[in-house]
């Protein structure tokens, strides 16, 4: 099980308020993914259930139970840090098994669990090296293995990819992603980095300056973001914001745009612009179009096959159905 | 691009070193000199000294004279326990103020410092008094609890220091792991921890055993250490250079011979956050 409940958690540093009294439902077997700036509270938030830090005020409730007087060690709960934080005078095996000797199980008991582990996590040929000798990718596998050796209730992990070049990221990514499919465990991962949120997620959790701005599935969030903040941190490239006569039009303060539901034309359209900088990706193109109706230029994806000149004339023609109009207060309006 | 020195400038310097290095070892080989010469030899010109003829004589009165092995014993004994008894103390001190600190955490520190630049002499009077009427005086458990005491700051420091050097995400991972606060100390920051402490027990048996101001205040006969044997060699009806020079040879010896295999943690430890 691993159900966890905040009730109005809260958290100050002196009279700093980092995280407003706050309320997520975090149920059995979810992957849940803190996202936002940096600075936004989101590394506080799991610190918080973990342990590892007081809350100010509210409740932390772990199937159930309330423990937001437990110890970090008292919560069932396994952590992967960004710094992987393995023990550097022991070996990857014994690393593995620290949680284990100290929740005294027996040697042989200890033994199996870490092959099985070592296995899963291809780490089997390296249990009796040092941390030390280890690339990025392995320490990472040794801290994860460190954690399901103890079959947690969740697993809560803080930035874990950041370390690693890109590469390395993206085949990690899958790793983690195919063993919460196999473990069926809930695990909470914070990142800032919104395209890990979109594809390891079943639920996105946005945060910004200790309060949560939208909680929903990764498509939910793409498709109707409940805010202009949302609607700028999810999705990349970002989805083009444009206010004054143009969204007023529409009957709000700011009208937002996705990349994709802007067709492209040398013909006909609606708004008109020259072409800036094009970034080709070779299935799609990204063109950053200035057109003198609005101050930023906007951006359009088109197919791949598609090139414009630097300062060529071009007609632009969103897509209507897939307009998103927001108030003065940056409120979605339905 | 490498700073260019030339082999002129390079001798010179390297002489110059020498000389510098000799003139700061001098007394103690000149001490080492003299106790292999007999008493008439000893205070003969330096020249004529050094082409009189070699004795052990000198070794033979001193352990005649006085017992070194008791002197040793007691040094070793204070020297090791006071050392050991500041570790026990300093530890947990230093964990406290390395990992979970608070905003009176360097005031403390600095306080703690500020005691060593205390002149010794003006506590002696009540510590003496203290000594005396809890029976202290002229034991090895009083010198032991004393010189922890005055080392004692040095002890939390390069502590303090070793310990600041652990991410402390490695302990948060041994909390989430399920170790408490005995386990976390025992199994993670300790190990970890092994190199400092270690040169932190070298240099405090070191300093420890160096120690003369409470080691012959407080001493007389039954605790006395080697710093107490070396002293009473200079007695006021007249010096003997070469017993003087066997007792500071064998007093010094132990020490120097430990400091010269552990040179490597000791300057390690010296120089510990200085470079990353």
């Amino acid at each position: 099980m691993g159900q966890i409940h905040l009730k109005q958690v809260t958290k100050r540093f002196g009279e700093v308020e980092v995280i407003s009294p706050l309320d997520l439902e975090i149920e059995d077997g979810e992957f849940v993914v803190f996202v936002g700036p940096s600075g936004c509270g989101k590394s506080t938030l799991l610190r918080l259930i973990a342990g590892l830090e007081d809350v100010s005020g509210g409740h932390i409730m772990i199937d159930g139970q309330d423990a937001t007087e437990v110890p970090p060690a008292k919560r069932g709960l396994a952590m992967v840090f960004q710094s992987y934080a393995l023990y550097p005078h022991m070996s990857v095996r014994k690393n593995i098994a620290f949680p284990l000797r100290m929740a005294g199980l027996d040697q042989a008991e200890q033994n199996r669990r870490v092959e099985d582990a070592a296995k899963v996590l291809n780490l089997t040929d390296y249990l009796d090296r040092r941390p030390g000798q280890l690339s990025g990718g392995q320490r990472q596998r040794v801290a994860i293995g460190r954690a399901i050796v103890r079959e947690p209730a969740a697993f809560l992990f803080d930035e874990p990819l950041s370390n690693l070049d890109a590469a390395l990221r993206v085949g990690m990514r899958l790793e983690i992603s195919e063993l919460h499919k196999r473990l069926s465990t809930t695990m909470i991962y914070v990142t800032h980095d919104q395209v890990e949120a979109m594809t390891m997620a079943d639920k996105i959790v946005v945060l910004q300056a200790g309060v949560i701005e939208q909680v929903g599935s990764p498509l939910e969030l793409y498709r109707k973001p409940r805010n202009t903040f949302v609607a700028g941190f999810i999705g990349s490239p970002t989805m083009n914001l444009l206010e004054g006569a143009e969204a007023a039009k529409h009957g709000a303060a700011t009208i937002g745009i996705r990349p994709e539901h802007i067709t492209i034309s040398t013909e006909v359209g609606d708004w008109e612009g020259t072409v800036g900088v094009s970034e080709h990706l070779g299935s799609d193109t990204f063109f950053h179009i200035n057109c003198p109706a609005f101050e930023k230029p906007l951006t359009v994806r088109a197919s791949g096959e598609l090139s414009l000149k630097y300062g060529a004339k071009v007609m632009l023609t969103p897509d209507l159905q897939h307009l998103h109009r927001f108030d003065a207060q940056g409120l979605r309006i339905e | 691009m490498a700073r260019a020195i030339t082999t002129q400038r390079k001798t010179i310097n390297t002489l110059f070193a020498w000389a510098v290095g000799l003139i700061i070892f001098f007394p103690i080989l000149w001490i080492f000199v003299l106790s292999f010469k007999s008493e008439g030899d000893a205070i003969k010109a330096p020249f004529e000294v050094l082409t009189s003829a070699w004795t052990l004589d000198s070794y033979a009165t001193v352990q005649d004279r006085s017992d070194y092995f008791k002197h040793f014993w007691n040094s070793v004994t204070i020297a090791v326990g006071s050392t050991l008894l500041g570790i026990l103390v300093a530890v947990p001190a230093a964990w406290s103020m390395a990992f979970v600190p608070s905003k009176r955490t360097r005031g403390i520190l600095m306080w703690m410092l500020s005691t060593k630049m205390l002149p010794a002499v003006g506590v002696l009077y009540p510590i003496y008094i203290g000594f005396i009427k809890l029976g202290l005086l002229d034991t090895r458990i009083g010198l032991v609890i004393v010189l922890m005491l005055i080392n004692l700051p040095i002890i939390v420091w390069m502590l303090y220091t070793y310990f600041k050097e652990i991410p402390g995400e490695i302990l948060e991972a041994a909390r989430m792991d399920g170790a408490g606060l005995r386990e976390e100390v025992m199994y993670v920051l300790t190990p970890m921890a092994v190199p400092g402490i270690a040169s932190t027990l070298l240099l405090n048996v070191i300093l420890a055993w160096n120690e003369a101001f409470w080691t012959l205040n407080l001493t007389a006969a039954k605790a006395a250490p080697l710093t107490a044997f070396i002293a009473s060699y200079s007695s006021p009806e007249g010096l003997f250079y070469a017993k003087l020079s066997a007792a500071s040879v064998m007093a010094i010896a132990p020490i120097l011979i430990m400091g010269w295999f552990s040179q490597k943690q000791l300057v390690r430890g010296l120089t510990f956050g200085a470079v990353k």
